[in-house]
């Protein structure tokens, strides 16, 4: 009887979506014309370069268009990582201590995460940086910070990141993000409006704040990340 | 014109599938690796539709953390899906 | 191959397969009765919406919206570029969804140490 109807609901909900999209033509331009700018799409298209010197169009609408809800998600993140420390407290017993694994791994292992580790955070630190020219940004090089982290986590026993470090870093970053945005609204009249003069387009330095900010971001979403992955791994034994 | 719609049509197939098997297995250590298929193929495809930051964090988060914290979860909770519950007293006024 | 085809054999390929992981995650999240079996049917429904937005912005015989000095070559020979929009906001929902993914599997782990069951048939107890 409960499958009956949940078959039913499965149906319509496929119906109804089924109707919609495939009404929608795959492949068909709805930006119109890029001049007249009647969309959304075509406005950002041809304005990044002129008013911002931006080469990625997703970056600057992510972080300057639409610069407020990066701060919303980043907001989101730092709250998902602080719900997760608290949720998974636990109070240290008599004659317990921390480890993430219980044994350490093969040779192999340990010789290759000690090799890969500083090149997997060149990677990072050039994605997040490179930001505003290639496909990259502050999300996806944290992200990345974070896999390199949690190798060295698999493979050594006692591999700690110092928790004073992780909460610092992230703070900071955290204050310097709402500090730019501040100092827009200051000078230039809207929160996290564009104030430093903007280079020249395919340049490293270039693009007004927007780097300054994707560099904030990339900071603390490795640190939040890291710290998510250290909390989910500790794992208390008694000796 | 031929090739690529004989690959997209093989992509979809897979990721369907995997879907299907990550819903119905039992034993859930493989159920989240068809998870982290699901992600590859979602990435191949956000690459294909020349959205290549999306495919930059699809692949960064989806692959690599997703699986990891749900192995995570898996080592603290049960294996298996059909698992019969331990019957003992549920712990009220823990020292938590 | 007939441009008509290949057309409507790629866009049933790519809806379809969001759809059909929509209704697959739904599947799981009302069915199943294991506590991470249903976590991972919301993470199914996540991925199954991204592709469904990415494939509403797409423009056949487009590129990817970037002016990197090969971007505005291309753009001044006349190829359009990719609605850069629904990319932006998928990036965000990318990350939300693994926020909301890591919180519930935290509060799944912590019901299990209480409980020694993470089957919703066999939690009776309304206090923990």
């Amino acid at each position: 009887m409960k499958k009956a109807i949940v078959i039913l609901l499965l149906a319509v909900v496929g119906w109804v979506l089924v109707d919609t999209f495939f009404q929608v033509n795959f492949g068909e331009s709805r930006l119109g014309e890029l001049e007249q700018q009647k969309t959304v799409g075509a406005f950002y298209l041809n304005n990044t370069v002129e008013k911002l010197t931006v080469a990625n169009v997703v970056t600057a609408i992510v972080v300057n268009y639409r610069g407020f809800d990066t701060l919303g998600e980043v907001t989101v993140l730092f709250l998902a990582a602080a719900g997760l420390g608290s949720i998974l407290y636990r109070r240290k017993e008599e004659g317990e201590h921390d480890v993430m694994v219980l044994n350490n791994s093969s040779q192999l292992l340990q010789t290759g995460a000690r090799l890969i580790f500083p090149a997997i955070l060149v990677l990072g630190v050039y994605v997040f940086i490179h930001g505003h020219l290639t496909p990259g940004g502050g999300f996806q090089g944290g992200a990345i910070i974070a896999t390199g982290f949690l190798l060295m986590f698999m493979a050594y026993k006692d591999y700690h990141v110092s928790h004073n470090v992780l909460t610092w870093v992230e703070s900071l970053a955290g204050v310097l993000f709402v500090t730019v945005g501040i100092w827009g609204l200051i000078s230039g009249g809207s929160f996290l409006e564009n104030v430093l003069g903007t280079g020249v387009l395919n340049d490293l330095v270039s693009g007004g704040v927007v780097p300054i900010i994707y560099i904030a971001v990339g900071f603390k979403v490795a640190a939040e990340l890291t710290g998510v992955l250290e909390t989910l791994l500790n794992f208390k034994t008694k000796k | 014109m031929v090739f690529n719609a004989i690959f997209l049509s093989l992509l979809a197939i897979i990721l369907i599938a995997a879907a299907i098997y990550a819903v119905v297995q039992k034993d859930l250590l493989y159920a989240v690796i068809a998870t982290g298929v699901i992600s590859l193929v979602l990435s191949i495809y956000f690459f294909i539709m020349q959205a290549p930051d999306v495919a930059l964090t699809e692949a960064a988060i989806g692959i690599a953390l997703t699986t990891i914290i749900f192995v995570i979860t898996i080592r603290n909770t049960s294996r298996r899906e059909d698992e019969i519950p331990v019957t003992k007293e549920p712990d009220r006024g823990d020292k938590n | 191959m007939d441009p008509v085809l290949y057309n409507k054999i790629v866009s049933i390929g790519i809806y379809g397969s969001a759809i059909g992981l929509i209704l697959i995650g739904l599947y799981a999240v009302l069915v199943k009765k294991h506590l991470t079996k249903i976590v991972i049917g919301l993470s199914i429904i996540d991925s199954g919406i991204h592709l469904l937005f990415i494939a509403v912005g797409f423009i056949k015989g487009g590129t990817a919206p970037i002016f990197s000095p090969k971007g505005i070559e291309l753009v001044n020979q006349g190829t359009a570029m990719v609605d850069p929009v629904p990319q932006a906001l998928v990036l965000t929902a990318i990350v939300i969804g693994f926020g909301v993914t890591a919180v519930a599997l935290s509060l799944v782990i912590r019901l299990y140490r209480h409980q020694h069951t993470a089957k919703i048939d066999h939690i009776k107890s309304l206090k923990w």
